[in-house]
């Protein structure tokens, strides 16, 4: 178990390492930054002096072993539209998509295991069936066209819900700035966290029931009702517990993106979060931002896909038996 | 006499299907008493556990019952709703199957799924269902069971885990256990650990036992009275030691022969010509005229012999004369 953590942790470590190089190489390959902070009436000296301040006069190797040396105490540099270290511009939008990714997740996970379950036991049913048929909905339609037709529906035309932007927020600990605490701000989070997550709580529903009807026709399952167990203790302790094995990792993965394609959400819905903030630095070629945004997605996921490889240990007991040891059969 | 455990009289199973209604059972009847094991033997698809699986009231859909009654201990349970039936499975009648590396769940303990189901059916707190769990493991002869109580099934054999199925399906004490091929998933050396085990049980505590397997070895050893079911319709039913050597209907005779025997030397097996046919293509009269070397035009036209209408024994118009079929045998 602890050398499995430690393989883990080390391959977690090489993949950030990788993705920190693909981040750094954008410092090269990508447009010159130095063009676009200065203005037409720059002087050679300025662009110099500029490029001394920056560091990008350094060769290759230092400059991404310098970048690499930062990145890990947290120091992105400054952004070259703002001039302001990135971290603290990414630690002023962080909380807004955390907590927008954290009500969607939470929405996909619920909505997704709960219909999954119901889908799967009255199969035959017409509520379970009319939900299937919706579901393909969500799984089709792109993210900015819900997006945009809940801003319709319920801004545009029902005028309940705000259509852009996270309302009042209240700031926690100074460094942390929360939308749950205000009326707008929770009204605000509504439409966003639903067009976030709708499309993660379809996949999930469909992996719950299909996993969930495949553990249903096994024999234990027969054996739990040859038993005379309550239907409730069987789908939900028997049936339910064997389901989340498989639903784990792709929920785990799913989790991750919410975070990483928060994107097209907060563009949609002009969420002042990390994504809205990657739209507008592409279009400066604002490339510190980039990478730290790079970055900080990459530790996000492999983060998430450590936890969840964790997972398995605490449900699958058959996990935890030492690899080395015999397995009577 | 007294009244039998279980009963089941002109059982008829049939599952609709575009091209018709097939019957996977066909006006079964037998009785099973107290302490008794009865022994249903056939090929794959005769029938075998879907009367099982039609007693206790777990056909799958759209297979249902659509004729005859299931009496347990007299009474009437084939139409009694899905909440009774769920109360009797279990605390009346228990059910073992045939994979016990499939049977378990694997995400809970032996213990977990022990108790669950003590709780569920007898009137008793969790101290004390716990302490039935570790006595019914006990009873099934796993070794230091309180200790492995907390196991989960992976970490145990094959044998030992058919040995938890056993006391999963006996530890609500029910009074009739439906074993579908219990030894057919494991070794040679095991299978006679699990059919003695089965013996005792069912001889200390009283239990009816329905046996269903292929394996007439198994059958020989545990029975103390057979049923040869074929094509869905009981084909001969009585004492294993008469049926067994001195069958009555044809089919039973061919399976005998196709047997082969250890310490009979070697000989040539005979094999019945022809397959059993499919369920969706029954000959008309009785099932197995097409491959019956004693057919005649009754076999053809009359309606399906059941045991009951050829003298109790065997479904069989021309039934096998016993002391002749004791020497084709070599008995």
């Amino acid at each position: 178990m602890l050398a499995y953590v430690i393989r883990r942790v080390a391959q977690s470590v090489l993949v950030l390492f990788v993705v920190g190089l693909v981040a750094f190489a954008m410092f090269r390959f990508v447009g010159d930054p130095v063009d676009n902070m200065l203005g037409q009436e720059r002087t050679q000296a300025d662009i110099e002096r500029l490029r001394e301040t920056l560091g990008l006069d350094q060769p290759f190797p230092v400059q991404y072993w310098r970048f690499l040396g930062q990145a890990a105490q947290g120091n992105f540099g400054l952004s070259y539209r703002q001039g302001r270290p990135v971290a603290d511009i990414l630690m002023e939008r962080l909380p807004a998509t955390l907590e927008l990714a954290f009500v969607s997740g939470l929405l996909a996970l619920v909505g997704g295991i709960a219909l999954g379950i119901f889908t799967a036991i009255r199969r035959r049913g017409a509520a379970a069936n009319a939900i299937m048929t919706l579901s393909l909905i969500g799984v089709s339609l792109p993210t900015f066209l819900i997006g945009i037709l809940l801003i319709y529906l319920f801004s545009v035309e029902l005028g309940w819900l705000p259509s852009f932007g996270r309302g009042e927020v209240t700031g926690l600990g100074g460094w942390w700035t929360t939308g749950f605490l205000t009326q707008s701000g929770l009204k605000a989070l509504i439409l966003p966290a639903i067009t976030l997550g709708l499309y993660q709580m379809t996949l999930i529903m469909r992996l719950v029931r299909t996993e969930m009807l495949e553990v249903l026709r096994t024999d234990y399952i027969r054996f739990a009702r040859a038993r005379g167990l309550r239907d409730r203790a069987i789908n939900f302790h028997h049936a339910l517990k064997n389901t989340l094995v498989p639903v784990i990792t792709i929920t785990g993965l799913q989790l991750g993106s919410i975070i990483a394609f928060a994107i097209i959400t907060e563009t949609v819905f002009q969420w002042p979060g990390v994504g809205l903030l990657f739209i507008n630095a592409i279009q400066f070629v604002d490339i510190p931002v980039m990478a730290a945004y790079l970055m900080l997605i990459s530790v996000m996921f492999v983060g998430i896909n450590l936890i969840v490889d964790l997972l398995y240990f605490a449900i699958d007991p058959r996990l935890r038996v030492d690899r080395t040891a015999g397995r009577g059969t | 006499m007294t009244t039998p455990v279980l009963s089941v009289r002109d059982l008829v199973v049939e599952i609709p299907t575009r091209r018709g209604v097939l019957r996977p059972v066909d006006r079964v009847s037998f009785d099973i008493a107290a302490g008794e094991i009865l022994g249903v033997v056939g090929e794959s698809g005769a029938g075998k556990s879907m009367t099982g699986n039609a007693v206790i009231g777990l056909l799958d859909p759209p297979a249902r019952i659509a004729r005859g009654e299931v009496l347990l201990s007299g009474q009437p349970i084939q139409n009694i709703g899905r909440e009774a039936l769920r109360r009797l499975r279990g605390k009346r009648m228990g059910m073992i199957f045939q994979d016990p590396l499939t049977s378990l769940n694997p995400l809970l303990t032996v213990g977990e799924q022990l108790t669950e189901t003590i709780l569920e059916h007898m009137p008793v707190g969790n101290a004390e269902a716990r302490r039935r769990a570790i006595a019914a493991l006990e009873e099934v002869g796993i070794p230091a069971a309180a200790a492995r109580i907390d196991s989960y099934p992976h970490e145990f054999s094959g044998g030992m885990r058919q040995r938890v199925v056993i006391a999963l399906a006996l530890c609500a004490e029910p009074d009739l256990v439906i074993a579908d091929e219990p030894t057919t998933a494991l070794d040679v050396s095991v299978q006679a650990q699990i059919v003695a085990l089965l013996k005792r049980l069912c001889r200390e505590r009283g239990v009816a036992v329905m046996l269903v397997t292929h394996d007439m070895g198994v059958i020989a050893e545990a029975a103390d009275r057979v049923a040869v079911m074929y094509a869905g319709r009981l084909a001969e039913i009585g004492p294993v030691r008469e049926v067994l050597t001195a069958a009555r209907h044809p089919y039973t005779a061919g399976l005998m022969a196709s047997t082969p025997l250890a310490g009979h030397g070697r000989r040539r097996l005979r094999q019945i010509p022809g397959a059993m046919p499919r369920l969706g293509a029954l000959p008309p009269g009785c099932a197995f005229h097409p491959r019956c070397d004693r057919a005649e035009a009754r076999c053809r036209q009359d309606p399906t012999p059941r045991v009951e209408d050829c003298g109790g024994r065997a479904a069989c118009w021309f039934p096998l004369a016993a002391p002749a079929d004791r020497q084709e045998a070599g008995a």
